[in-house]
């Protein structure tokens, strides 16, 4: 019996983990021709996204991924730090106790909510109060923001947590006040699991499609400003795909790839530096 | 001169359990005491209280008075921030802040606003001196503290109270981790600091009391057992807890 559940767990281990590479190689399956076909420079460098009449270029939306991820950056790294050090540094443990697992619910909202709040409540107050359409993207990196908040948050509270007590001590017995203690001790030996935190993060407000395509407008052009509309990555295969078909498919698969390249990469960077934090 | 005096002081923490009570002593400047005991006797909190590292904590009570050179540590003309750079602390477990040796001597005088280069640097050499640690390392100043033996870490962390130009030295078990070595090149740092500085010096090893204290105190479950000159204490013990205690015939 034992044995048994023993072979069934590693079936159905080795099963999932064959289905992630299925969809891995279908998806560069089907977008890596056409990058070699059309050239991966003329892909991510053209600016011309124009699927009917066979220009495939996506750096706009390349530029309006990267744009929103370091608007939601801007707005959710120093909220969510601060609140993780407001939770685990000035407040009691008993606050912590009961508001960790509040904010870590808040992940588990779906975009699509976010999204719906986004359109009904922000996307007016900045065409009221600042101007343009309103769907930008400003509005992108807020909604984004937000919604990273929870993992930069939990994820902050669990480093400075770890922080050893005696550090704060030692920092303390030298006449330092809590605020010099956490900005000059805490947070130093704290920085290299909240780049983890950050870049985690990241990864959630560059793979969110949903919320994106309900609040940034998804006009294919780069922005003049923060008012201006833009489109993602994936707001693009998001929007596209269900109609497409031929080298328009393929173009999108393409850009699924170039994500796919792009999310990979911010994950090595994260394992190394929590790997550099173990050592 | 009378440079610290603790009258009738007694401590509890939440919920009223009591680690303190009733205790009185008095230190002398440049004079080294060492506190003995069993553990949980109270002696580490003795010495939080006399820098007020209990503040921190909710729900303690106290009882009595403390004063520093004549003026009491908890009345409010007293910032607890520059009571603890003037009463500097030694932990029994050496933590360096995960930085270089340079930076840990100089963290201490950077938050009490010494800037300049040339100054932070005569302050480093001055900790690192005085604490017998200089010529071990002054050729390696930027590499991380974590890296230092166990040993050096704890002169380390005399040397980063040093820094401060304190008046009086706590220092809570502080070669408890320590091989003879070691312990010896600390001993030897604290006699020379003696002639500037008002030491107290917990320690669970009774000849280390012997050898470095001017005058000893025997604390057990939270009462000052016995105080004294060390060698009327090692001698001629006036309690026979205190006698059994040194002489090894505890518990
Ligand atoms: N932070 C704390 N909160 C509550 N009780 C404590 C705390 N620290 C110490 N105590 C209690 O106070 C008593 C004295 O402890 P301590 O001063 O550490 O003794 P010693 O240093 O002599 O071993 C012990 O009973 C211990 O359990
Ligand atoms: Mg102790």
């Amino acid at each position: 019996m034992e044995k048994l559940i023993e072979k069934g767990l590693l079936v159905i281990a080795y099963s999932s983990i064959a289905i992630l590479f299925i969809i891995t190689f279908f998806i560069f399956k089907e977008g890596l021709p056409f990058i070699f076909r059309e050239g991966l420079g003329t892909i991510l460098g053209g600016v011309e996204w124009r699927p009917t009449k066979g220009e495939f270029g996506i750096l706009p939306m390349v530029v309006g991924s990267l744009l929103v991820t370091g608007g939601a950056l801007v707005i959710g790294v120093p909220l969510g730090l601060s609140c993780a050090v407001f939770l685990v540094e000035f407040s009691k443990p008993k606050v912590r106790r009961i508001l960790k697992p509040a904010i870590e619910l808040l992940a588990g909202i779906p975009s699509v909510v976010y999204g719906f709040l986004g359109v009904i409540l922000l996307v007016p107050l900045i065409r009221v109060h600042l101007g343009g359409p309103g769907l930008s993207l400003l509005a992108g990196s807020i909604i984004l923001g937000i919604m990273i908040l929870p993992t930069i948050i939990s994820i902050s509270i669990d480093v400075l947590e770890a922080v050893p007590q005696s550090y704060r001590e030692g920092s303390i017995a030298l006449g330092a006040t809590t605020t010099q203690t956490v900005s000059m001790v805490v947070l130093k030996a704290a920085r290299s699991g909240i780049v983890t935190a950050v870049i985690l993060g990241m990864g959630r407000a560059i793979g969110e499609t949903m919320a994106v395509i309900m609040v940034t407008g998804n006009a294919v052009a780069f922005p003049g400003s923060i008012l201006d509309s833009i489109r993602t990555l994936t707001s693009n295969i998001g929007i596209e795909l269900a109609y497409a078909s031929g080298d328009h498919q393929e173009a999108l698969f393409a850009t699924g790839v170039v994500l796919f390249v792009m999310i990979m990469v911010l994950n090595l960077v994260a394992s190394m530096t929590r790997k550099k934090r173990i050592r | 001169m009378e440079k610290i005096r603790v009258k009738g002081f007694g401590f509890a923490y939440q919920g009223g359990s009591v680690a303190l009570e009733n205790i009185n002593l008095s230190v002398m400047r440049n004079e080294i005491l060492g506190i003995m005991g069993p553990a949980q006797s109270g002696k580490s909190t003795l010495l939080r209280c006399l820098n007020r590292m209990v503040d921190a904590l909710p729900g303690t009570s106290r009882k009595g008075s403390i004063t520093l050179d004549g003026a009491d540590i908890f009345s409010g003309e007293i910032d607890p921030d520059d009571l603890r750079r003037r009463v500097g602390m030694v932990f029994d477990v050496p933590v360096p802040l995960p930085r270089s040796i340079y930076e840990n001597v100089a963290y201490g005088p950077k938050l009490h606003g010494v800037r300049g280069r040339k100054k932070l640097d005569e302050l480093v050499e001055f900790g690192l001196r005085s604490a017998i640690l200089w010529d071990e390392v002054k050729d390696r100043l930027g590499t991380s503290a974590l890296r230092l033996s166990g040993g050096q870490q704890q002169r380390l962390c005399i040397a980063r109270t040093l820094a401060l130009d304190p008046e009086v030295i706590l220092l809570d078990e502080p070669c408890s981790g320590l091989d003879p070595i070691s312990t010896l090149k600390i001993e030897e740092a604290l006699s020379e600091l003696k002639s500037k500085y008002t030491i107290i010096i917990v320690t669970n090893n009774t000849k280390q009391a012997a050898r470095v204290s001017d005058k000893a105190a025997y604390f057990l479950m939270g009462e000052l057992v016995e105080y004294g000159r060390t060698k009327q204490i090692f001698t001629v013990p006036r309690d026979r807890r205190t006698d059994d205690y040194i002489s090894g015939r505890f518990g």
